[in-house]
This record gives structure tokens, C-alpha cells and sequence, in this order.
């Protein structure tokens, strides 16, 4: 298979406080995009997005899934975890905020950049979420 | 210049993921910060990054963003399982008594 050809969908379930398998998900989503033959600084920007999408599932839901579809034109990512969500998304947006606990952030955690790393990494970005409700980010990358 | 010079230059303890496929790679630059998102943001393809974080999602970091290798200063201990993943995934990690700081002064009068 090449890129030329496919309609792929991956789809990873990411658990809570998981941090040791945390970083899976995203390794093995480069790991494919590499074996397609996808241009490398694209990959870049598609591992830096789902990491960080990894790890904020991880670190601040309930857990969630992420999925990956892989078309010739674009990467499409959905993030889509099982709340708490985000009261104020423009605060959580800005570089330097994090909610992250000192026992994460003693790992190199919540450095307040995650969001706007993915922002910056997608050709199209757009995040959905509310208190109490789940958080939906969606993040597309044009090949 | 080559990696295998850099562990002899900086007197390096080879701690896992070193070996014959990599040891002949030659890092482009250097990258010095504790913070993961900053080092996905910011590092760049074939860096030596220098760290004091020795957990094992250190090993996703570097191999998502093709670091070179890993070098931890200040002497700490580095986890079992992160020594496991490192050697998996082929990501070279070293350890050096030295600061971040000396390590870099060093590596910059090496021309890296
Ligand atoms: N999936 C999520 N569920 C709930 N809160 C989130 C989620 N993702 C991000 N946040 C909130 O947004 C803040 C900023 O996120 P981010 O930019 O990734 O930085 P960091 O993860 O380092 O805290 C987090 O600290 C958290 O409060
Ligand atoms: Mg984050």
C-alpha cells in the first residue's frame, strides 16, 4: 500500500494516568505514516499533535480514544475522551497554563504548550468541550 | 561528528539503546530542557538533547521527534523501564556526572 491509494482508520484507546504506555498510540501512528512513505516533516507535525493529544487524555480526562484517518488528501485526528471537559478553552489555549499535578509535572508534564503545539502542527485545529461534558479535539494535517 | 566520538570525547557511560546501527549517527545540534512539550516543540531531527527527566516517556519523546540521543546529566539514576524502551526502540541513552551545562560546553568545543 502507498499513500497514493489509501483509506486507512486507526484507533487507540488511551487510559487514564496510563504514562507508562502513554507515547504508544502516537509511536505506533508514526511508525505506520513512515511505512506509507509520508513526507518526514509532515510525520513531525502528525507525532507531535497526537502525542500531545496522548497525553492530555492521559493526564487530564477520564480516558478516551484517539482515531487517525489517513486519506490521500489529509490526516484527519480525532481526540474524543470521557470528560471531565474544559470550563474556559481560551485559557486552557494559552501557552504556560496547566492544571497538570506536581506529581506529573515532576516528569516533565504540564507545560502548559500541549494545545498550542497541536494548534500549530494542524493545518485545521478546532477543540470542543464543556464542564462536565468530553473533550473533542480535531486536528487535520493536508499531505 | 560521529556518536562513538562523543562517548569517547565526553567520557560518557553508555546506559542502553546504543549499538553498532547507531553509533556512527551524527548529531546536528543540541537541545538542553526538562520540559517534554517543550522538547517536542522545539528540539530538532538528529539533536543530542541533555535532560535530568529519566522517566520512560522520555524515550517516546526523542524517538517521536528523531533526536539522536539522550544524554542525562547530574548522574541520576534512570528507570529500569525506560532503559528497556530505549533498547527497544533504538534510542541511545547515555549518562555523565557533568551539569547540562558542562556537557554542552564540551560538545560545542566538539564542533556538534
Ligand atoms: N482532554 C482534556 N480534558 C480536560 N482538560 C484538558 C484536556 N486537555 C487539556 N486540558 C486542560 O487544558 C490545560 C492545558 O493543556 P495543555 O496545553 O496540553 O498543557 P498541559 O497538558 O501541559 O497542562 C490543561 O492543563 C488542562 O487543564
Ligand atoms: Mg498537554
Amino acid at each position: 500500500m502507498s499513500k497514493d491509494n489509501i483509506g486507512l482508520n486507526l484507533e487507540y484507546e488511551v487510559l487514564r494516568n496510563d504514562f507508562t504506555k502513554a507515547g504508544e498510540a502516537s509511536s505506533n501512528i508514526k511508525k505506520i505514516l513512515t511505512q506509507l512513505g509520508i513526507n518526514s516533516s509532515i510525520i513531525r507535525r502528525i507525532a507531535i499533535a497526537t502525542y500531545e493529544a496522548e497525553m492530555n487524555i492521559a493526564i487530564h480526562s477520564l480516558g478516551g480514544c484517539i482515531t487517525v484517518n489517513v486519506t490521500p488528501k489529509e490526516i484527519n485526528i480525532v481526540a474524543l475522551d470521557n470528560g471531565p471537559g474544559i470550563e474556559d478553552i481560551e485559557l486552557a489555549m494559552q501557552e504556560g497554563y496547566s492544571t497538570a499535578p506536581n506529581s506529573v509535572r515532576e516528569l516533565g508534564f504540564g507545560a502548559g504548550m500541549g494545545l498550542s503545539n497541536m494548534k500549530r502542527c494542524s493545518d485545521k485545529f478546532k477543540i470542543t468541550s464543556q464542564k462536565g461534558k468530553n473533550t473533542r479535539v480535531n486536528m487535520i494535517i493536508y499531505i | 561528528m560521529k556518536l562513538s566520538n562523543i562517548v569517547t570525547e565526553l567520557d560518557l557511560e553508555i546506559v542502553a539503546g546504543y549499538n553498532l546501527e547507531n553509533e556512527n549517527n551524527e548529531p546536528q545540534g543540541v537541545y538542553i530542557c526538562d520540559l517534554l512539550s517543550l522538547v517536542m516543540g522545539k528540539a530538532k531531527e538528529h539533536d543530542i538533547w541533555i535532560t535530568i527527566q529519566t522517566h520512560v516517556n522520555i524515550v517516546a519523546v526523542a524517538s517521536l521527534v528523531d533526536i539522536t540521543a539522550i544524554i542525562v546529566s547530574e548522574g541520576i539514576e534512570i528507570d529500569e523501564d525506560t532503559k528497556a524502551k530505549a533498547s527497544e526502540v533504538n534510542i541511545p541513552i547515555f549518562r555523565s556526572n557533568l551539569s547540562s551545562y558542562d556537557l554542552a560546553t564540551k560538545l560545542n568545543s566538539l564542533g556538534v
